[in-house]
């Protein structure tokens, strides 16, 4: 099997195609609504790169959701990250997408152009060779992202506690993604029928963690990876269910993703984190939808290292971030889409990250203004 | 001689004579660079001239598919290609960082001559400096060009009507990948090679329909992401392309699956794009596939009414924007 040619082929995609659109027909009969929210943002680059959208019958909706670790990132932790990259002896090491993300008055890029020592990394063991390269200064790592992301960052965590390296330390933002699926079923104004659930979050938490959610709300939960022709048998799948009202968890992504999860990737993160209630951007608290350091390791807590206290921070008032991420707005129906904000001057953390619902929108299907 | 460049090499004695004469003119001496003179004189070409210059700075110097020499000619021979004209002459400019060592030096200047050689173009004058250590990365090469304009070409791309067809000639953005590749250390087998190339033979064919061609450009830094969105910007035509009709090669194709770029947004840098009339597309189509250079190439879209944008149908039916990045996706790859 050609991985690359096959979860492409284009008589596969116009075959469930075909049959999305018998089931629209059906729904239809039925007066039910197929309301999907895509959580991932890497979901929502994909549809917009092979213009799934566009192609789905009127009824079936597919809302973005807030499945971007760099858009739910809180302006105030932009704002610490910010503190800390203006002091002489701190270097700070991040993945690209944070550099640009506004806090409340600047962005790290810009206090790069001013001097600050940012480095930009594509792996948290990046880290390492910093540390190595500037023993005399503190690397301070953005721990930012969901369970995908959280996993190889306490990867690099336990390297630091074995060899003792006392120059690193992580600002966490982790966040957890089945809470985030619990609130914006609660959230009255919002009408979700089903969620698409993400790739590589699966890989870590399972499928069986979705398990007590549909239980509870009886809503489709259907796991699928990143290719085209899976998106898209993912949503024949989630119609399905929806047509004959069985709702369930299904792993449509079972090369990768368990049942019960990776169990050294869900050992790391019982070893060192615990539950609390995180601030997400635009959404506010969500009930044990984060994890931070436990205390006995809370020396390779930046927050704790640095002494100082993550406050929530203000965001640009005019920014409808927050109801694109749950879903509540269209990127495209935000007032600021592709006038005041754009990828070269963004106003929200939407339109900044490559996974982005807003980016993705920019990118891929912007109308023209 | 000393294995490494040193600053001595540039400083216009005795040792910037011996790099000269054992490295430049062993090579490229027998035409006008012979006597060194300052200046090329040279015969006055009948028809109007085309002149171009290009720079390069490609990181790391040699490349799968390829080196930096190569990309010193064939960058400029297509320039002049690209804009109707058949290349002639090329200056070599080389600017050499301190500690560079002559053997690789050396394999760039072999290089150069194979591929001027190849590209019937003469290198008639130039220039070496050397800079210290680290105020430069390894080398850097300057070339400009001058070529003679090809009669009966009608290239203008405001004369680009909808239904006009879209041709490229190969494989696209190899060379973006294979240079990417390269400096990130990914080894995988069959991976991207550079498709560094002259694209002057695609010229001359597609000289013989002159009157029906509207534009052609070698699609490098941007990919065919960047010319099309250009075209459409400063014109009032759209274009659709169909992904499936996009001839990637595999290596291009997976490399660009792992690091998540489009391929429409990579350089190539031995490819053209070609627009011309529907009816004379098949008509080139046929003859470049005839030749090695030609011989993966497809038509890939049309040019459509709908101004500035320029879209893709993608595997699963539907159809969505080719859009350009804001920055430099792939610093220094030329």
């Amino acid at each position: 099997m050609k991985y690359i040619d096959d979860y492409k082929n284009p008589e596969a995609a116009s075959y469930i195609r075909k049959q999305i659109k018998l089931l629209a027909e059906e729904l239809t009969k039925q007066n039910k609504t197929a309301n999907i929210m895509e959580v991932c943002g890497s979901h929502t680059m994909a549809i917009g790169r092979f213009a799934i959208r566009e192609l789905l019958p009127e009824n079936v909706k597919l809302i973005s959701g807030p499945g971007c670790p760099v858009c739910v990132t809180d302006s105030g932790y932009v704002d610490a990250a910010i503190q800390l990259a203006e002091r002489n002896d701190v270097v700070i090491a991040t993945f690209g997408d944070m550099i640009n993300v506004p806090g409340s008055n600047t962005t790290l890029a810009k206090c790069r152009s001013g001097g600050a020592h940012i480095e930009v990394c594509h792996s948290p063991t990046n880290t390492m060779e910093l540390s190595k390269k500037y023993p005399d200064k503190q690397i301070v790592f953005l721990a930012i992202g969901f369970e995908t992301t959280t996993a190889p960052v306490l990867g690099l965590l336990s390297i630091i506690e074995k060899q003792n390296i006392k120059n690193i330390s992580l600002l966490t933002a982790f966040k957890l993604v089945p809470p985030a699926l619990e609130a914006l079923t609660s959230d009255p104004e919002l009408n979700i029928d089903a969620f698409l659930c993400p790739a590589h979050v699966s890989v870590i938490i399972g499928s069986n963690a979705y398990k007590p959610f549909v239980k509870k709300h009886k809503i489709p939960c259907v796991i699928a990876s990143f290719e085209p022709v899976e998106i898209m048998f993912g949503l024949m799948e989630i119609l399905k269910q929806l047509v004959n009202s069985t709702p369930e968890v299904k792993n449509q992504y079972k090369r990768f993703v368990n049942p019960a999860g990776s169990p050294k990737a869900l050992e790391l993160i019982s070893k060192y984190l615990e539950i609390y209630d995180a601030s997400w951007r635009g959404i506010g608290y969500i009930p044990n939808s984060g994890v931070k350091l436990k205390k006995e390791y809370s020396k390779f807590d930046a927050a704790e290292r640095f002494n100082f206290e993550l406050k929530p921070g203000k965001p640009n008032p005019a920014c409808r971030c927050g109801d694109v991420l749950k879903g509540k707005l269209l990127p495209s129906a935000c007032p600021l889409f592709a006038k005041a904000c754009n990828p070269l001057n963004p106003i929200g953390p939407c339109m900044v990250s490559s996974e982005g619902s807003c980016a993705a929108y920019y990118k891929y299907s912007r109308t023209k203004h | 001689m000393t294995n490494t460049i040193q600053i001595a090499h540039g400083g216009g004695g005795r040792l910037s004579s011996q790099l000269i004469d054992e490295e430049i003119v062993s090579r490229f001496g027998d035409g006008p660079l012979k006597s060194l003179p300052d200046a090329a004189l040279l015969p006055n070409p009948s028809n109007k001239i085309v002149f171009s210059t290009d720079s390069f700075v490609v990181q790391p110097l040699i490349f799968p598919g390829g080196d930096i020499g190569n990309l010193a000619v064939h960058g400029t021979v297509n320039d002049i290609s690209v804009a109707g004209g058949k290349p002639l002459w090329l200056s070599l400019g080389l600017i050499l960082e301190e500690g560079l060592p002559i053997e690789t030096l050396q394999v760039v200047l072999d290089t150069i001559k194979k591929t001027a050689e190849e590209c019937n173009i003469k290198i008639v004058t130039g220039d070496t400096k050397v800079v210290g250590k680290g105020q430069c990365d390894g080398m850097y090469i300057n070339t400009a060009g001058i070529g003679e304009a090809l009669e009966n070409f009608n290239l203008d791309k405001n004369k680009i009507i909808p239904g006009d067809t879209l041709l490229v000639s190969g494989t696209i953005g190899d060379h973006g990948m294979a240079v990417l590749a390269a400096r990130e250390g990914v080894k995988i087998e069959n991976g991207p090679e550079s498709d560094t190339a002259s694209v002057y033979k695609l010229v001359e064919i597609a000289h013989e329909f002159g009157e029906d061609v509207r534009f052609m450009r070698d699609p490098t830094r941007g990919g065919l992401a960047a010319v099309l969105n250009e075209i459409a910007s400063k014109t009032k035509i759209g274009f659709k392309l169909e992904s499936n009709s996009i001839p990637l090669s595999p290596g291009t194709d997976s490399i660009s699956e792992i690091f998540g770029i489009d391929p429409l947004n990579v350089a190539c840098e031995g490819r053209m794009l070609l627009i011309c009339n529907c009816n004379t597309a098949d008509k080139i189509l046929k003859k470049w596939k005839q030749t090695p250079e030609g011989r993966e190439a497809a038509v890939i879209g049309n040019a459509t009414s709908t101004a500035e944008r320029v879209e893709l149908l993608t595997v699963t039916g539907g159809s969505r924007l080719i859009d350009v990045p804001q920055g430099e996706l792939l610093p220094r790859i030329c």
